[in-house]
């Protein structure tokens, strides 16, 4: 569904990813793990368009989106709930999910998601007339994530969405991605938190340094070694 | 009644100030730029009034001293509007959007380029000669005691105005675009995210301060009915201070701010020091910028980087 092929990323001179290649298949959870700085939100803002290729290619369910604009990527059922949540601060929970539907054509169906989103976050029903920045940092997660999945996406892109949480809400979080794919939703999820991330996830690349240094399936890397003295702290 | 009479008077141009300042305001939002060409888009909404008060035969009526048609009067508007829309997205388009991401002071410098170059190339295009304008709306008072007088025009004013703040409050609060554009506003890689065409909805922002500035172009030249390609430059700085008194960024900020401008403008020059008003203006600015950096109904909050 998500093809990464070869793809180097630069800020000025210097390069951020050197030649990654990733792929991502239609109902997977796919994880991207890495400690800090290794180019991991990098390697989302190239897929989601933010940041422009200095090499390679991105095809996404069929097309070919190495060049295409990012707002473009969003109707295609592609979409990303960014590092750090970054909602729409002093507008209202409402607001901010209506605008995770702003590509869609058929507004008529929004009700049937809205309700959706709102069972899967009750939080968010009782807030909905809040400014959103006024909630705590797990609901604005849950914000975060329920503003995009107003897109109807077939690929869900995560950066770190367990960041800043307390224990109780990582879990949450964690839960919230076995929802979504039980939906039916492909999930591309960063993660440092590479203990968590391995335990959703069927499939893991490990990013060091902007190289692609190990994958495989989630459950073998859980038990390498070297994983586990890198990045689960055993 | 001296009193009401002053407090009519700067209503009145308090609603012109907060028309243009909302243009400010506007485009400070989405794009972090005081676009200081605005003034100069606001005298080119008065030119293209004049020209279509021309061509739809308002003006030769207005000067026979017979009164002009509704209808002429509000094609006038909506054309003066659509074509300063225009302009205002072809600077974007052109001037602007190339500078995205260099540095501010380029964009700035940009800013008062494009103002140069729309004075200069005003006065050669239109002569730097005053013009008569048209009287679109008739010159009659509603009100006419020996010590208040309200005119028609007044009223016109105010009410038009009005009218086209709630227009553009209900397009912020309540549209699918005015959404986009406090997203944008909020937060543009975000937004950007979210599936929103961000520079459309930029351009769209220029064309309506665009629109604004040239409503009150064709208002303020309604009420001194003489226009130049230089009335844009002291109109625009009051209009840019109104701004970032009420607080840069907040409509509701431009409007404030746009009254206040007005307000003490008036009480300076009723107590006798109408050369100091522009004085009395920027000291104004500085004190509430001292107390309230970020302007009366600004947020005070540090700029993101
Ligand atoms: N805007 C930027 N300008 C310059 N360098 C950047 C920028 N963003 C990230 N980097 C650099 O690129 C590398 C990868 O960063 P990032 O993708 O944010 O890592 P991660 O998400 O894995 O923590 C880091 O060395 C970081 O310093
Ligand atoms: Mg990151």
């Amino acid at each position: 569904m998500l093809s990464i092929r070869n793809v180097r990323v630069r800020y000025g001179p210097i390069e951020a990813l050197h030649d990654i290649s990733l792929e991502v298949n239609e109902g997977e959870v796919v994880t991207l793990i890495g400690s800090n700085g290794a180019g991991k939100t990098t390697t989302l803002g190239a897929v989601s368009g933010l940041l422009p290729l200095a090499g390679g290619q991105i095809h996404f369910d069929g097309h070919d989106i190495t060049s295409l604009a990012p707002h473009k990527r969003v109707p295609l059922g592609l979409i990303q709930v960014p590092e750090g949540r970054r909602i729409f601060g002093t507008m209202t929970v409402a607001e901010n999910l209506d605008l995770g539907a702003y590509a869609r054509t058929d507004r008529a169906n929004l009700r049937n998601e809205l309700d959706e989103i709102y069972a899967l976050f009750p939080r968010l029903a009782e807030r909905r007339n809040q400014a959103a920045g006024t909630m705590s940092g797990g609901e604005q997660q849950m914000l975060a994530v329920g503003r995009a999945l107003m897109s109807r996406p077939k690929l869900l892109l995560l950066d770190e969405p367990s960041l800043g949480l307390a224990p109780l809400l990582v879990k949450e979080i964690f839960a919230v991605v076995k929802r979504i794919r039980a939906k039916g939703v492909t999930v591309l999820l960063v993660e440092q938190n590479a203990h968590k991330a391995l335990e959703v996830a069927d499939r893991a690349y490990v990013l060091e340094t902007g190289h692609i240094s190990m994958t495989g399936d989630a459950k073998t890397l859980a038990n390498d070694p070297r994983i586990k003295a890198a990045y689960l702290g055993a | 009644m001296e009193f009401l009479q002053q407090v009519a008077n700067a209503l009145t141009q308090g609603a012109i100030y907060a028309l243009i300042a909302l243009g400010y305001t506007l485009v400070y939002g989405v794009l972090r730029l005081i676009n200081f060409a605005h003034g100069d888009v606001y005298m080119l909404g008065a030119f293209f009034g004049l020209f279509i008060s021309r061509w739809t035969g308002a003006l030769t009526l207005s000067q026979n001293n017979k009164s002009v048609p509704l209808w002429m009067t509000a094609v006038v508007f909506v054309g003066a509007m659509i074509g300063s829309a225009l302009v205002g997205m072809v600077i974007e388009r052109f001037a602007y959007r190339p500078l995205r991401t260099a540095p501010r002071l380029t964009a700035l410098i940009t800013a008062i380029g494009v103002s140069l170059l729309l004075e200069y190339g005003g006065q050669m295009a239109f002569s730097p000669d005053p013009q008569p304008f048209a009287a679109l709306i008739a010159e009659r008072n509603i009100i006419d005691t020996p010590s208040f007088s309200l005119s028609l025009v007044q009223l016109f004013i105010v009410g038009a105005a009005l009218l086209l703040m709630l227009s553009l409050n209900f397009l912020i609060q309540k549209t699918k675009i005015g959404r986009a554009m406090r997203a944008v506003s909020i937060d543009r890689a975000a937004a950007q995210l979210m599936g929103i065409p961000t520079d459309r909805i930029i351009a769209f922002t220029f064309a309506l301060g665009s629109g604004l500035a040239a409503a009150a172009g064709v208002l303020n030249s309604i009420y001194q009915p003489s226009i130049d390609p230089l009335m844009g430059v002291q109109v625009g700085l009051r209009a840019f201070v109104a701004a970032v008194l009420g607080g840069i960024g907040n409509i509701y900020g431009a409007v404030l701010g746009g009254l206040l401008m007005a307000f003490a403008e008036t009480a300076t020059v009723a107590v006798g020091l109408s050369r100091y008003r522009d004085a009395v203006a920027f000291a104004i600015l500085i004190l509430v910028l001292l107390v309230r950096p970020a302007g009366i109904l600004g947020r005070n909050v540090a700029e993101k980087v």
